[in-house]
């Protein structure tokens, strides 16, 4: 009995397994039974694989818990993951995944122009940052010609730009991240280099502790971020708001992007149709920190380009 | 009789078959253990080398180069900042963690054996089951802001480092040592006794110079764990890609770089290869280390 242990675990181990393994489409066949009444013929079904950028995984999982519970849609399976915009455009464009998450249009990111070109891409929100500071660094607005002075290494104290007598501590992104990316193209105008001595942090929460904690600190975070531990600091003397934002006064926001390799499915267009719908953007959207599409009265490209 | 004789048949059939069973159970297992194993090593290599065959980086400006800026316009690759980080906290999480998990490891086996043992190695065992990030959010919010309090500056960077991986590495060393020193066979402390040695003068005398082999086996144990480590690391370093000139400037470390890095570039490009190559270094250093600790148990059996 007990020799036999052993090869009683593995088997249940294999079963299990494969249990997990199969235990999706169970549940979707076992959706499908129940919901006989009515047009059935026309139920879409599907998987649907979204990869990629960490800065808007919240709103997509939210977002596709909530669809897969409205009976429409009972028959599709949207998973999603992390792993950053690199990720999911690599991901998206070998066809790995159904959609690939990005903050950053393809164009910045993927090499391949054949690659990009594939790619049909779907904004579904928009993301601000503000640059924030240390408490007691004495400074509440900063122009663009100092935050690049800051964050080139060119002003190293405080007193330089009004403030008090203190060393600037940068708090960055590493410089593949998106969030830099977008800081460094609308706020400072160039890609800046790496400082000696400069913090890097890809956690938005960390960047705040550490911000909030260490005397003399800058660094930038997305408008979710911003509370009471941190100065936040205006920019060429405009406040980083929803409204500014929307009205194309506050410079500093891109895109949240879901890429798709050439026209989507039924299943994967009709989740994409419900992020961009009144219930997701006017929610889930505003409640997670983002802004919707709809009150945007700017648009952008991918070279920068604003357009009203 | 033949009551007695029948079952015996079918019993010998069942443990042939037991036998087969097993046999083909575990070469399966070992093949599949081989195949895993081959091709993580492949995989790590071919990605890692294609930065210098394909995309044309010299191994003299990765291994040698200064300036770390994928991004920039040229492109730098040179990894000598994570590579002289990685070596610094890891020799540093060593050298605290060494003699703290020898006096451990001597205070459970030689001190005092049975209530000792019975309480600290449980302890050091919950140690090691702690996830790195909790580690590396303790470190955040108490050695951070301690060393930053006690020596100004922003507190992050290679000494917060180290200490968060000297506790991490902790259990490995203690209980690696504590093994060491109890399979030493008891004849060679009662004899030390009985020439009149005292505890201190056995220990110091006798135990730890025959079981110095093993010990050391513990301290490169620790090592290859703290050179591993990423995710607590990263969170209190700092990760400016350049190479220190304190302690308590932000550094980087091959393994934080990767981790910051990896989701953010698109597989194949030059700066995604070039973080498989840093992964290519950390593989070849383990390797590295797994001779060495070969190398010592070698030692130790003559």
């Amino acid at each position: 009995m007990f020799k036999k242990l052993p090869f009683i675990l593995m088997t249940l181990t294999f079963v299990l397994v494969l249990a997990a393994c199969g235990s999706k489409n169970d549940a979707g066949t076992e959706g499908a039974a129940s919901n006989g009444s009515g047009e059935a013929a026309t139920e879409l079904s599907g998987n649907i694989l979204a990869v990629g950028s960490t800065a808007l995984l919240p709103l997509v999982e939210q977002a596709g818990q909530k669809f897969m519970a409205v009976d429409e849609y009972k028959n599709v399976t949207v998973q999603v993951q992390g792993g950053g915009s690199g990720t999911g455009l690599t991901q998206v464009s070998d066809g790995q995944a159904t959609i690939g998450n990005s903050d950053v249009f393809a164009e910045e990111k993927l090499e391949d122009e054949a690659k990009v070109k594939e790619l049909v891409d779907h904004q579904v929100a928009v993301v601000a940052m503000a640059p924030v500071s240390n408490k007691d660094t004495g400074v509440e607005d900063l122009t663009k010609q100092q935050l690049v002075d800051i964050f080139s290494g060119k002003v190293t104290n405080w007193k330089d730009v009004g403030g008090a007598d203190q060393a600037i501590v940068i708090v960055n992104r590493p410089s593949s991240s998106g969030t830099r990316a977008t800081f460094e193209k609308y706020a400072l105008g160039a890609k800046m280099d790496d400082i000696q001595g400069s913090i890097q942090e890809d956690s938005s929460g960390n960047v705040r502790k550490l911000v909030a904690e260490t005397p003399g600190a800058i660094g930038y975070l997305a408008l979710s971020y911003l509370d009471d531990s941190l100065q936040v600091l205006k920019y060429e003397g405009v406040e980083a708001t929803v409204e500014n934002v929307e009205a194309g006064t506050y410079p500093v926001w891109a895109y949240e992007h879901m890429y798709t390799k050439g026209t989507p499915d039924a299943a994967t267009q009709a989740f994409l149709d419900y992020i961009l719908s009144d219930e997701i953007q006017q929610n889930d959207v505003t409640e997670l920190g983002y802004i919707p599409m709809s009150g945007m009265k700017v648009k952008r490209d991918a070279a920068g380009n604003v357009v009203e | 009789m033949n009551n007695k004789l029948k079952p015996r048949r079918p019993l010998k059939e069942k443990h042939y078959w037991e036998e087969w069973t097993g046999r083909i159970y575990t070469s399966i297992c070992v093949v599949f253990l081989i195949v895993v194993m081959f091709s993580i090593v492949y995989f790590v290599a071919s990605k890692g080398l294609s930065t210098f065959f394909q995309n044309g980086v010299s191994i003299s400006e990765f291994l040698g180069g200064k300036t770390w800026n994928p991004t920039g316009e040229p492109a730098f690759y040179g990894a000598l900042p994570f590579i002289t980080g990685s070596f610094i906290t890891t020799l540093l999480a060593a050298l605290i963690a060494s003699p703290l998990g020898l006096c451990a490891a001597l205070f459970m086996t030689e001190i005092v054996p049975g209530k000792g043992k019975k309480i600290l190695q449980p302890a050091i065992e919950l140690l090691s089951g702690i996830p790195s990030v909790v580690y590396g959010f303790i470190g955040l919010s108490v050695i951070v802001p301690l060393l930053r309090s006690i020596f100004g500056g922003t507190g992050v960077g290679i000494a917060a480092g180290c200490l968060v991986l000297a506790v991490m590495i902790l259990p490995t060393v203690t209980s690696i040592m504590a093994d060491a020193l109890s399979a030493l066979p008891k004849g060679l402390r009662e004899s030390s006794y009985a020439l009149g040695a005292t505890r201190w003068q056995t220990i110091y005398r006798v135990i730890i110079p025959t079981t110095l082999p093993a010990l050391l086996t513990g301290v490169v144990l620790g090592m290859a764990r703290a050179f591993g480590e990423a995710l607590a690391v990263q969170m209190v370093i700092g990760n400016a890609p350049h190479v220190p000139t304190s302690l308590l400037e932000s550094a980087s470390t091959l393994t934080s770089v990767i981790t910051l890095s990896m989701g953010n570039t698109t597989m194949g490009s030059v700066h995604n290869n070039a973080l498989w190559s840093m992964a290519l270094v950390l593989l070849v250093m383990t390797f590295v280390f797994v001779i060495l600790v070969r190398l010592l148990e070698r030692r130790n059996r003559v």
